[in-house]
C-alpha cells in the first residue's frame, strides 16, 4: 500500500442526546474507535446503512467535528497542529445535496471563487480565470457564472459543488453520498466526472454510498460499516469475489438482486436496523445476523488483520469457539 | 470532456433571484401601498421646514383653537390651530419627525443588539445560546410599558431618553427570531462547506448566515419600528414621553383630550396620521415577508 494521506488512529465520536422532552442525556456513539488509513491515490469507498456514522466520520475528517477520542492524522501530522486554512487547502468535501451545499444568495461565480478569494489566491484576473477553467473541467459553459443555484438543475448544482472543492486543488476530496440526491439519469454523469477527475488530477477520495454498487466501479478499496464500526475493509474485487462478513455478504446479495440500488431488503437481514444509542450486546449485528450464535451475543469480536484488509467476526478469529464455521 | 451534448448541461432555466424579487414587488399591492405612505411621511419629515406653513412653536393666543378647513376654517392654518394658537398642520409636519426618528432609531438600537445575540446564540450553540436564551427570558419577563414608564419618570422625559430606553427594550423579538433563523440556517451544508474552505467565522456569519437570514430581519425592523412609534406615543399620552412643547404626534393626542368633546379634530387628525402610519408600516413588514420568502424551497 502507498504511504497514508490520511489515518484515522481509533478514532471514536460521542454525542449527547436527549430523548423527548423530559428524558435523559444519553450518548450516542456515531463513531466507534476507527481507524482508517487512506494512501495516495486510493479512492475508499465508505459503505454502510442509513445512521451507521458515516457523514460523522466524514465531518471528522473535514475537521468539522472534533473527535471525543483518538486522532485524525493528515499526512502523519496531527490534525489539531494543523490550521483550518492549510487543511482545507489539501482536502476539500462534495455534499450529498447540492440544493443544501450552495448558498441561495450567492451567484455561480461567487460560490466557486470563494475557495480563492479566502485564502487570496491571485488577484481578481488570476481568480476569474481559474473559475472559468475550472468550470470547463466540469463540463459547466462559462456563462453561468452569473447565475443562480436556483437557475440550475440538480446534476448543474451538483458540478458547481465539484468545481467549488477543486479550484484550490487539493489532493483530498471527502464525498459523502455525492449522487444519491440526483436523478438517476444524472447520477451516472457525475460518477464519471469523479472518474476523470481523479485521472487528470492524481486526486485520493473517500467515497461514502449507502449502495456497494455505486462504489464499485469507482473504488479501490471498500470499507464497510456497521453501527460506528468498521466490520471488513478489503481491495474492491476481493471483498466483491470472497465477502467475509455476514453483514457484507447481506449487503451484496441486496446488489445483486434484480433491482439494484434499492438498498438492503429487509428479507435478507430479519429485523430493522439497531438504535444507536443502545445498542445490541457483543456484536453489534448479532440480531440481524443469519450465522449468529450465543458467543456472538456476549462476546464483542475484535478486528483480525486479512491478507489486504481487515475483517470483525467471529467466524473468522481462529480463537473464537465458532472459528470451524466460518466455511459453512 | 463530459458530454456537452446534453441539453441539460447547456441551459440554465428560469429567471434570476433578483429578477424575480422585481416581479413579484410589481405585483404585490400592499407593500406598494406600505412603501408609498412610509416614503412620502419620510420626505415630509426631511423637508418639513420647507413644507410646514408656520414655525410649529409660535403660538398665538387670538387664533387658538382653530377649525381646519374642512370644518369651516380659513386656508391660513389649513388643519387649524391648537390651544396655544399653533398652526396644527405645521405641529403635525415636524411632529412625523420625531415619530420617524424614534422608530428608526429604536429599532436601528434593539435591532443591533436582538440580531447580535440571536445570530451569536444560533450560530454557536452551546453556552453562549444558554445565556442568550437567559436573558431572553428575563426580558420577557419584563413588562414593556411599566418599565419605561418607571425609567423615563426616573430620568425624566425626553427625546433621546425614549429612544434609548425602547432601544434597549425592543430587541427580544429580534434575538428570539434570528436565533431560530440562524440555527436553521447554520445547519445547510453550504455552511460547512464555507467551513471546510478555512473561512473565517466572521466572514461565515456575514457573507453566508446574514444574507439567508436579513428577509427576516426587515420583517421584524418594521415591526418593531410600529411598535416604538406607539410606545412613544403612548409614552408621551401619558405626560412621560416627548416633553411639550415638542411637536409629538402622541403629545397632540394628549393635549387634544381634554376638548376631545367640543373640538374632535384636535385628537382625530393626529390619532389618523398615527394610525396611518402604523399601517403603512405594518403593510411594508407583511409585504417584504411574502416578497422574499427565499427562491429556492427545494
Ligand atoms: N449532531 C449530532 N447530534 C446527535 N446525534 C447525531 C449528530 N449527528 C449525527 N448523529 C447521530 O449519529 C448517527 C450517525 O449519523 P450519520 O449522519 O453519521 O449517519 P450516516 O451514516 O451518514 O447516515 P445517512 O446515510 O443517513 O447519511 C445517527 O444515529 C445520528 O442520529
Ligand atoms: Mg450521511
Amino acid at each position: 500500500m502507498t504511504e497514508a494521506v490520511l489515518e484515522l488512529d481509533r478514532v471514536r465520536k460521542t454525542y449527547t442526546v436527549k430523548q423527548g422532552l423530559f428524558g435523559k442525556r444519553k450518548p450516542l456513539t456515531a463513531v466507534n474507535d476507527v481507524s482508517l488509513s487512506l494512501g495516495k491515490g486510493e479512492v475508499l469507498g465508505l459503505v454502510g446503512e442509513s445512521g451507521c456514522g458515516k457523514s460523522t466520520l466524514a465531518k471528522l475528517l473535514l475537521g468539522l467535528e472534533h473527535p471525543t477520542s483518538g486522532q485524525v492524522l493528515v499526512e502523519g501530522e496531527s490534525m489539531d497542529a494543523l490550521d483550518r486554512r492549510a487543511l482545507a487547502s489539501r482536502l476539500q468535501p462534495i455534499f450529498q445535496d447540492p440544493y443544501s451545499s450552495l448558498n441561495p444568495r450567492k451567484s455561480i461565480y461567487d460560490i466557486v471563487s470563494l475557495p480563492l478569494r479566502v485564502h487570496s489566491i491571485g488577484d481578481a484576473r488570476s481568480q476569474e480565470k481559474a473559475v472559468k477553467e475550472i468550470l470547463d473541467v466540469v463540463g459547466l459553459p462559462q456563462r453561468v457564472m452569473n447565475t443562480y443555484p436556483s437557475q440550475m438543475s440538480g446534476g448543474q448544482r451538483q458540478r458547481v459543488a465539484i468545481a467549488r472543492a477543486l479550484v484550490m486543488k487539493p489532493e483530498i476530496v471527502i464525498c459523502d453520498e455525492p449522487t444519491s440526491a440526483l436523478d438517476v439519469s444524472v447520477q451516472s454523469q457525475i460518477l464519471n466526472l469523479l472518474g476523470e477527475l481523479r485521472r487528470e488530477f492524481g486526486l485520493t477520495y473517500l467515497f461514502i454510498s449507502h449502495d456497494l454498487a455505486v462504489v464499485e466501479h469507482l473504488a479501490t478499496r471498500v470499507a464497510v460499516m456497521y453501527l460506528g464500526r468498521i466490520v471488513e475493509e478489503a481491495p474492491v474485487a476481493e471483498l466483491f469475489e470472497a465477502p467475509k462478513h455476514p453483514y457484507t455478504k447481506a449487503l451484496l446479495s441486496s446488489v445483486l438482486t434484480p433491482e439494484p440500488g434499492l438498498g438492503v431488503p429487509e428479507t435478507s437481514l430479519g429485523t430493522a436496523y439497531p438504535n444507536p444509542i443502545d445498542p445490541p450486546s457483543g456484536c453489534a449485528f448479532h440480531p440481524r445476523c443469519p450465522m449468529a450464535t450465543e458467543h456472538c451475543k456476549a462476546v464483542a469480536p475484535r478486528p483480525l488483520a486479512t491478507a489486504d484488509g481487515r475483517v470483525e467476526c467471529h467466524l473468522h478469529d481462529p480463537e473464537s469457539p465458532i472459528y470451524a464455521k466460518a466455511a459453512a | 470532456m463530459t458530454d456537452m451534448t446534453d441539453p441539460l448541461m447547456q441551459d440554465v432555466q428560469g429567471p434570476s433571484p433578483r429578477d424575480l424579487l422585481k416581479r413579484r414587488v410589481k405585483g404585490h399591492l400592499g407593500l406598494l401601498t406600505g412603501v408609498g405612505i412610509v416614503g412620502l411621511l419620510v420626505l415630509v419629515a426631511i423637508f418639513a421646514p420647507l413644507l410646514a406653513p408656520h414655525d410649529p412653536y409660535a403660538q398665538s393666543l387670538m387664533t387658538r383653537m382653530e377649525p381646519p378647513v374642512f370644518l369651516g376654517g380659513d386656508w391660513e392654518h389649513p388643519l387649524g390651530t391648537d390651544h396655544l394658537g399653533r398652526d396644527y398642520l405645521s405641529r403635525l409636519i415636524y411632529g412625523a419627525r420625531v415619530s420617524l426618528l424614534i422608530g428608526a432609531v429604536a429599532a436601528l438600537i434593539s435591532g443591533v443588539i436582538g440580531t447580535a445575540m440571536g445570530v451569536a446564540a444560533g450560530y454557536f450553540g452551546g453556552k453562549v445560546d444558554a445565556v442568550v436564551t437567559f436573558l431572553i427570558n428575563v426580558r420577557l419577563a419584563m413588562p414593556v410599558v411599566l418599565v419605561a414608564l418607571a425609567v423615563v419618570a426616573i430620568l425624566g422625559g425626553s427625546l433621546t431618553v425614549v429612544i434609548g430606553v425602547l432601544g434597549l427594550l425592543l430587541w427580544d423579538r429580534f434575538a428570539v427570531v434570528m436565533r431560530a433563523s440562524t440555527l436553521q440556517v447554520a445547519r445547510r451544508d453550504y455552511v460547512a462547506a464555507a467551513r471546510s474552505i478555512g473561512a473565517s467565522t466572521p466572514r461565515i456569519l456575514l457573507t453566508e448566515i446574514m444574507p439567508n437570514i436579513v428577509n427576516n430581519l426587515i420583517v421584524i425592523v418594521t415591526l418593531e419600528m410600529a411598535h416604538a412609534i406607539l410606545l412613544e406615543a403612548a409614552l408621551s399620552f401619558l405626560g412621560l414621553g416627548v416633553q411639550p412643547p415638542t411637536p409629538s404626534w402622541g403629545l397632540m393626542v394628549s393635549e387634544g383630550k381634554n376638548m376631545m368633546l367640543f373640538e374632535p379634530w384636535l385628537v382625530l387628525i393626529p390619532g389618523i396620521v398615527l394610525f396611518l402610519l402604523v399601517l403603512a408600516i405594518n403593510l411594508m413588514g407583511d409585504g417584504l415577508r411574502d416578497v422574499t420568502a427565499p427562491e429556492n424551497r427545494s
